[in-house]
């Protein structure tokens, strides 16, 4: 079989929920799959350096990410991620409450 | 006590609804109901309305819940713990207190708790970590400013019997640690035990969030009845091990995700969470399904607390100025586009506007926009421009410039609104925990 027929490309948001979370200008994103068997995939493909490649234009400091293998998650801490943080953003989501599917909005490979 | 201790949260946030905490102290034989209603921001308003009148400056809807949930309180034998004190726990007791004796409930006992305000403390050679300078340095208005006290600051007035425990910023979960701390005689420096029981108030401390609010995505993450979704309840051992759960006959629901995702909400390191009763680790939870809506939390652990507490400085921010018009139907995202070109062009140039001017078109690029713009086939976009400043005057004209729109701007706009929110800007500074003394005045109705 041909690696396109071994996986197929779904979602984030089909294989896994998300929550995010505010203090300050730091913005965090616990992101856990539905079925462990995804731990993996998620692992080496939703990387910090993925995130600052998808969206550099608000994720703009450092991107922490803690790995909880226990609980089939991980936690993305994101520095100067909310445009100043909930009481100097301008954007109407000043807390950064929709970023949980900013991250659900990406692809990610998995075995079939 | 050997048998476990029920905890409910009656709200998890200032705002948050009434009838789930009534039906929670009317049928939850809770020993305890917290409300944990204090952000950022809400202390921060909280201090301004204080300003204007001494007597306010507290929760604006203490009086609506416990006019509510007093009677029901004293019938169950429920304690009460908040934070609505918010800017004025003083004021906020002596309230309760009018409202307990209106109600004829004898003997209420209403504790305050003080100390968290140290707005005094502040000067210009306070530091401010997070920004590498100072508050002089800084050369914004001072509102005030509030430490984050603890669990051992409300452990007097549950050793002197209170009913109700009304103190201001209270770390979230220490409001949940205070009355396991009272009823199963934890030591402060049982380490293990004070991060069992932050992590019980992690999760607890936002109420629905673990119940199912928060959570539902429609065929993803499908949630029944979150109309009336119940409001959480924690059965916990003497050895800090926990059931979350919820009423029966309520909506929402209690599973491993709605627990996970509470669980790290609002945490850096899960290893390392601090508050000011210990340094809590939650990497090493154990999360296990224990009947239907019922989740079981053990393995918490904690390192001894940190030696300086987090305060919250708050300084006038101005004012937030957002404007809002709709286009719709056939080219409605370019006429919304050009309305937005306008705006801009007016404020920078005309009006020599030069700080930060935000222009969203709503249903094409807005919470995301800043992110990803994505190609998007609507005919039904909302422009938003929206500045923050110090002078009045920008704020009025970014109104102005955006109603103008309706027979100046492109064809077929309409729906205008505006408003203009006073504005309030946060930083965190630390001071040594002895520097924060807190004290408990405690009233009879």
């Amino acid at each position: 079989m041909s690696q396109a027929e071994k996986s197929r490309s779904v979602p984030l948001r089909e294989i896994a929920h998300a929550r995010a979370g505010d203090k300050g200008n730091i913005s965090s994103v616990a992101l856990f799959v539905f079925d462990p068997r995804h731990y993996e995939a998620v692992r080496a493909q939703v990387t910090p350096q993925r995130l600052r490649a998808a969206f550099g234009g608000v994720l703009r400091g450092e991107i922490a990410r803690y790995e909880l293998e226990r609980l089939h998650g991980f936690n993305f801490v994101m520095t100067e991620a909310l445009e100043g943080g909930v009481n100097s953003s301008l954007n109407l989501d000043s807390h950064g409450k929709s970023w949980s599917y900013l991250l659900l909005s990406l692809e990610v490979e998995v075995e079939v | 006590m050997s048998r476990p201790l029920r905890i409910g949260t009656g709200a998890g946030f200032s705002a948050d609804r009434l009838d789930p905490a009534v039906d929670l102290v009317a049928r939850g034989a809770l020993d305890y109901i917290v409300f944990e209603c204090l952000g950022e921001r809400t202390l921060a308003f909280a201090h301004r309305d204080r300003l204007r009148d001494p007597e306010q400056g507290y929760n604006k809807l203490l009086e609506t819940r416990f006019r509510a949930l007093l009677p029901l309180c004293a019938d169950n034998g429920t304690r009460v713990i908040t934070n609505m004190g918010a800017a004025n726990p003083r004021a906020a007791a002596l309230r309760t207190l009018e409202v307990a004796g209106a109600l004829g409930l004898k003997h209420c006992k209403v504790a305050c708790v003080e100390g968290d305000d140290v707005t005094a403390r502040i000067d210009g050679d306070t530091e401010l970590p997070e920004l590498g300078t100072t508050v002089g340095k800084l050369g914004q208005s001072l509102v005030a400013a509030n430490a984050y006290i603890g669990a051992d600051a409300l452990l007097p007035a549950l050793a002197a019997g209170a009913d109700v425990v009304i103190a201001g910023r209270v770390a979230d979960p220490s409001l949940f640690l205070a009355p396991l701390r009272h009823a199963f005689g934890w030591r402060e420096d049982d380490w293990q035990k004070m991060g069992a029981g932050t992590a019980v108030g992690h999760l607890l401390e936002c109420a629905a969030q673990v119940t199912g609010g928060y959570f539902a995505d429609p065929g993803i993450k499908p949630v029944e009845n979150l109309a009336y979704v119940g409001f959480p309840i924690a059965e916990v051992a003497p050895d800090g091990a926990a059931v979350i759960t919820k009423l029966p006959d309520t909506g929402g629901c209690v599973t491993l995700h709605t627990v996970k995702e509470q669980l790290l909400y609002e945490i850096h390191d899960p290893a390392r969470y601090f508050t000011p009763d210990v340094v809590a680790d939650f990497s090493t939870t154990r999360l296990s399904e224990d009947g239907p809506d019922r989740v079981r939390v053990t393995g918490a652990g904690g390192r001894p607390r940190p030696e300086a507490l987090k305060v919250t400085l708050a300084f006038d921010g101005g004012s937030l100025a957002e404007a809002e018009v709709s286009c719709a139907g056939p080219g409605a995202r370019n006429r919304a586009r050009l309305a937005g070109e306008i705006v801009r062009e007016r404020m920078t140039h005309l009006h020599g506007y030069g700080g930060a001017l935000r222009i969203d078109l709503i249903g094409v690029s807005a919470l995301h926009g800043t992110a990803v713009e994505r190609p998007v086939d609507t005919e039904d976009v909302r422009l938003r421009a929206a500045l923050r400043s110090l002078r009045d005057e920008d704020a009025e004209l970014l109104l102005w410039e955006v109603e103008s729109l309706l027979c100046c701007g492109p064809a077929g706009g309409g729906g205008f609104r505006g408003h203009i929110t006073p504005s309030v800007v946060t930083h965190s500074a630390y001071l040594p925990r002895e520097q924060v003394q807190t004290r408990v005045e405690m009233f009879e109705a």
